[in-house]
């Protein structure tokens, strides 16, 4: 096995398509994520539209209801962790190491590994429509509708197991970011000069590592009870379905706020550039980020008010629940309070950032509605839930990733997004996701529940539904606008420049796109927002959060200061070996599905992967990366 | 600069912003993750406890005494790998490799006994599909004993790579630390399985 691992020659060359398979640069990795999102993103909107248009009248047959079943399980699981997750995961990969002034991730073969692995499971999910059906017991997958009495097919299969290798892959994403961001940071950049995304990032990767294992264990009860014929949540044995509801949601809950926060640390880096001005009270939106990732783990138990757990978990819930909408707010206010008395550059970016505010607070404000128990027993799985998820996810977490991308875009690419297309796209998305959404609120608050195929004509749902339905299509054709626009001005757009935006953080200091080394020398930080302050401490009074100490001669230009130990650039090296594993793992996912035999090859080609990367050095002496 | 060693090359490794290794922070935040691991499948069997419609129940089929002596066996393991750390930490390979073995040895030990415990419920009667007690004894237990056995092809490759040179070295003596960390790791979710299910779980279920 050693032989075999050692016999294959390490790859070096760093450009052309395999090199691209081969990368441990967290950049490319960055752009590898955020392109097979933006797939994942319009194949889940697919999805939509044909729920939309099944859904425009009464009484119509586009799909069966089979069909729709799997369409809004697959809409669901594909959106949360095929699309915003890895957009997430993306800015994570891209822009952290440059934020903190790091010349890597702290693991990154392992980086490319997360990569591998999330593409695996994303393609154990996807083929599932080919493969005998997609699943189709939504995305929370409740017990005992997976159970193979109700759920014989292999779809349920499907679902647990690309969620099980996402799992993995989102693990090991969660623990390279916490190591990077304790331990990579440069000089000068303590935990309070880092900027918000950079905080968020971390506190994200720590609601990963503490949810993911409470859904791994309860997916692993679930491939026993369908492989192996154990008892988990099994009725007639004494199996209690709750359990499945209270793991699901002890990870679920937590997993909203690892879709919402990095898009808030977006904010909180978009607002203040767009504004000129510091991020009002920033040790205070950072705390509020730590107490909603605390918070969050607390509060599982309002997605099952109705399953009668009685008035003591129910009361505590709500009141847990609304506990978590004091930091949610504090965020807001401090967002309004920057741009406040600022010098607005109307730019897309702030129009999205803006957007995001607007939006993601009604998503919150009907959130804090469901929080009152008595409420949530009239709007429970009705379509006033699906108008509060999509607002605060679409209004949301994407808002603010399309405000990321404006923003963003330059220092990937080199070349700007097109402000015209942009604004565009900004309007339509705007209007027609209040369009599409906004009435959602009023079916649901007319009893139309979620997730059925169709409706009587006689229940008064029809206006409304079209409205959605039109509203969909808008924001279909407002999410091809922006491709097109990154399309178009990827190989047009005009150039960037280190800085097009006064930018005041450190990925703004090295050009666009940044070099594989990142850093010609490790930045000396001195304060927060620490280039800002090195480009404008003359031009402007001292604000709060400069701590103001600069050597007295700099002027003008950022110098950034000279740490000698760093002198040596030594990047690490290309390697297949994370490729490797996660095709060993993925093997043995449909091994596990069709034949032990594979599922046993798959698993040996892992451990011999494993080993490899172990006996592998991170970068070989003689190759230098330049 | 400090100096890392990276399968047996020698390679430059800018130091970090709280000074520890980046392979430490990891392991750690790793076993944090494990705890609620752990955690969930606990929960699960304490849930479940005494919630079988048919037996054989707890009472009738765990062996105390037994568990008891393989208990011993595995928690001893950790003062073998405690003596494993400080001989290579003051550069005495040979006694490394005695200790170490000696901490492989005994969580096989400790497996051996697991084989021969599911071997004879499997006789009695109880599978992991008999009742809830079958299923979540049998995963839990079973994924404890998944981690022993992680650990116990760790420690041997270890002892292993310490007969090529420069692998297993006073210098680079964290490789031992981080086995280490994670064998005391599941040692006490060890100590936690056997209270709450074979001293605690006999007397209620």
């Amino acid at each position: 096995m050693a032989t075999i691992v050692q016999a294959l020659r390490r790859p070096t060359s760093y450009t052309g398509w395999w090199s691209w398979v081969t990368t441990v640069d967290h950049k490319r990795i960055g752009i590898l994520y955020g392109a097979t999102a933006i797939i994942f993103l319009l194949l889940g909107g697919l999805e939509a539209l044909i729920m939309r248009i099944q859904l425009a009248r009464p009484d119509q047959t586009v799909v069966s209801p089979e069909v729709f079943n799997q369409l809004f399980t697959m809409h669901g699981t594909t959106m949360i962790f095929l699309a915003i997750m890895p957009l997430n995961a993306a800015l994570f990969n891209f822009l952290v190491p440059l934020m903190i002034g790091a010349g890597d991730v702290a693991f990154p073969r392992l980086n490319a590994f997360s990569y591998w692995a999330f593409l695996g499971g994303g393609i154990i999910l996807n083929l599932s429509w080919l493969l005998g059906g997609a699943p189709n017991a939504g995305w929370f997958g409740y017990a005992n509708l997976t159970g193979t009495a109700f759920n014989p097919g292999h779809g349920i299969d499907w679902w647990v197991l690309g969620l099980q290798v996402l799992g993995i892959a989102s693990l090991a994403s969660a623990f390279n970011f916490i190591v990077t961001i304790i331990n990579m940071r440069a000089p000068g950049m303590t935990l309070m000069r880092m900027p918000v995304f950079a905080w968020m990032t971390l506190v994200t990767s720590f609601i990963m590592i503490f949810a993911f294992p409470v859904i791994t264990v309860a997916l692993v009860e679930l491939m026993f009870d369908r492989f192996l014929g154990t008892n988990f949540f099994v009725p007639s044995a004494g199996g209690d379905p709750l359990l499945w509801q209270h793991l699901f949601w002890i990870f679920g809950h937590p997993e909203v706020y690892i879709l919402v926060l990095p898009p808030m640390g977006i904010i909180s880096e978009v607002l203040p550039t767009f504004s000129r001005k510091p991020l009002f009270g920033y040790p205070v939106v950072v705390f509020s980020g730590i107490a909603i990732g605390f918070m969050g783990f607390g509060v599982w138990s309002h997605h099952m008010f109705t399953v009668g757990l009685g008035p003591v978990a129910n009361s505590v819930f709500a009141i847990t629940t609304m506990a978590i909408a004091i930091p949610t707010g504090v965020k807001i206010f401090n967002w309004i309070a920057t741009m406040w008395g600022g010098s607005l550059n109307t730019k897309t970016a702030l129009l999205f950032a803006v957007g995001f505010i607007f939006t993601f607070m009604m998503g919150g404000i009907s959130g804090v509605m469901h929080s009152m128990a008595s409420s949530d027993y009239q709007q429970q799985d009705t379509y006033f839930v699906v108008a509060h998820i999509h607002y605060v996810l679409f209004g949301g977490s994407l808002l603010a990733l399309f405000a990321g991308a404006y923003y963003w875009f330059p220092k990937i690419t080199g070349r700007l997004l097109h402000e015209g297309l942009g604004r565009l796209h900004f309007w339509l998305t705007i209007v027609a996701l209040n369009v599409t959404f906004f009435p959602m609120h009023f079916l649901g608050l007319d009893g139309m529940p979620r997730r059925i195929y169709t409706y009587d004509p006689s229940m008064g749902w029809d206006l409304w539904n079209m409205v959605a339905t039109i509203g969909a299509f808008m924001l279909a054709v407002s999410v091809l606008v922006f491709v097109f626009n990154l399309v178009t001005s990827l190989r047009r757009g005009e150039r960037a420049g280190n800085d097009p935006w006064d930018g005041r953080t450190l990925e703004w200091t090295v050009p666009s796109p940044p070099p594989a080394h990142n850093f010609d020398t490790i930045p000396v930080v001195r304060s927060r927002d620490a280039f800002w302050e090195e480009k404008h401490r003359r031009a402007i009074a001292p604000v709060a959060g400069g701590s103001g100490r600069m050597d007295p001669g700099e002027e003008g230009g950022y110098r950034p200061g000279h740490d000698p130990r760093h002198s040596t650039i030594h990047m690490p090296s290309p390697s297949y070996l994370p490729v490797v594993v996660a095709l060993g793992i993925v093997l043995a996912a449909y091994g596990l599905v069709y034949h032990l035999a594979l599922a046993a090859v798959g698993g040996a080609i892992a451990v011999a992967g494993l080993y490899g990367w172990y006996m592998e050095p991170a970068s070989e002496p003689e190759d230098t990366g330049q | 600069m400090q100096q890392t060693w990276v399968g047996g090359h020698q390679v430059p490794h800018p130091e970090t912003a709280t000074g520890l290794d980046h392979r430490k922070v990891l392991m750690w935040v790793f076993l944090g993750s494990e705890c609620m691991f752990f955690g969930s499948l606990i929960a699960t069997y304490l849930v479940y406890a005494g919630r079988s419609v048919v037996g054989p129940f707890p009472k009738e089929i765990l062996d105390i005494p037994v568990t008891s002596v393989s208990t011993f066996v595995l928690l001893t393991s950790s003062l073998m790998m405690v003596l494993a750390l400080a001989a290579i930490s003051r550069g005495d390979v040979r006694g490394f490799r005695v200790w170490l073995l000696a901490t492989a040895l005994m969580g096989a030990t400790f497996l051996g006994f697991q084989v021969f415990e599911f071997n004879h419920f499997v006789h009695q009667g109880l599978t992991p599909r008999t009742n809830l007690f079958g299923t979540t004894f049998f995963t839990l237990t079973g994924f404890h004993g998944a981690h022993v056995t992680v650990g116990v092809v760790w420690l041997l490759s270890l002892v292993g790579l310490s007969f090529r040179k420069g692998h297993v070295t006073q210098e680079n003596s964290l490789k031992v630390e981080l086995a280490g960390l994670y064998w005391h790791f599941v040692d006490i979710v060890w100590i936690v399985i056997f209270t709450l299910v074979y001293l605690i779980g006999v007397t209620t279920g």
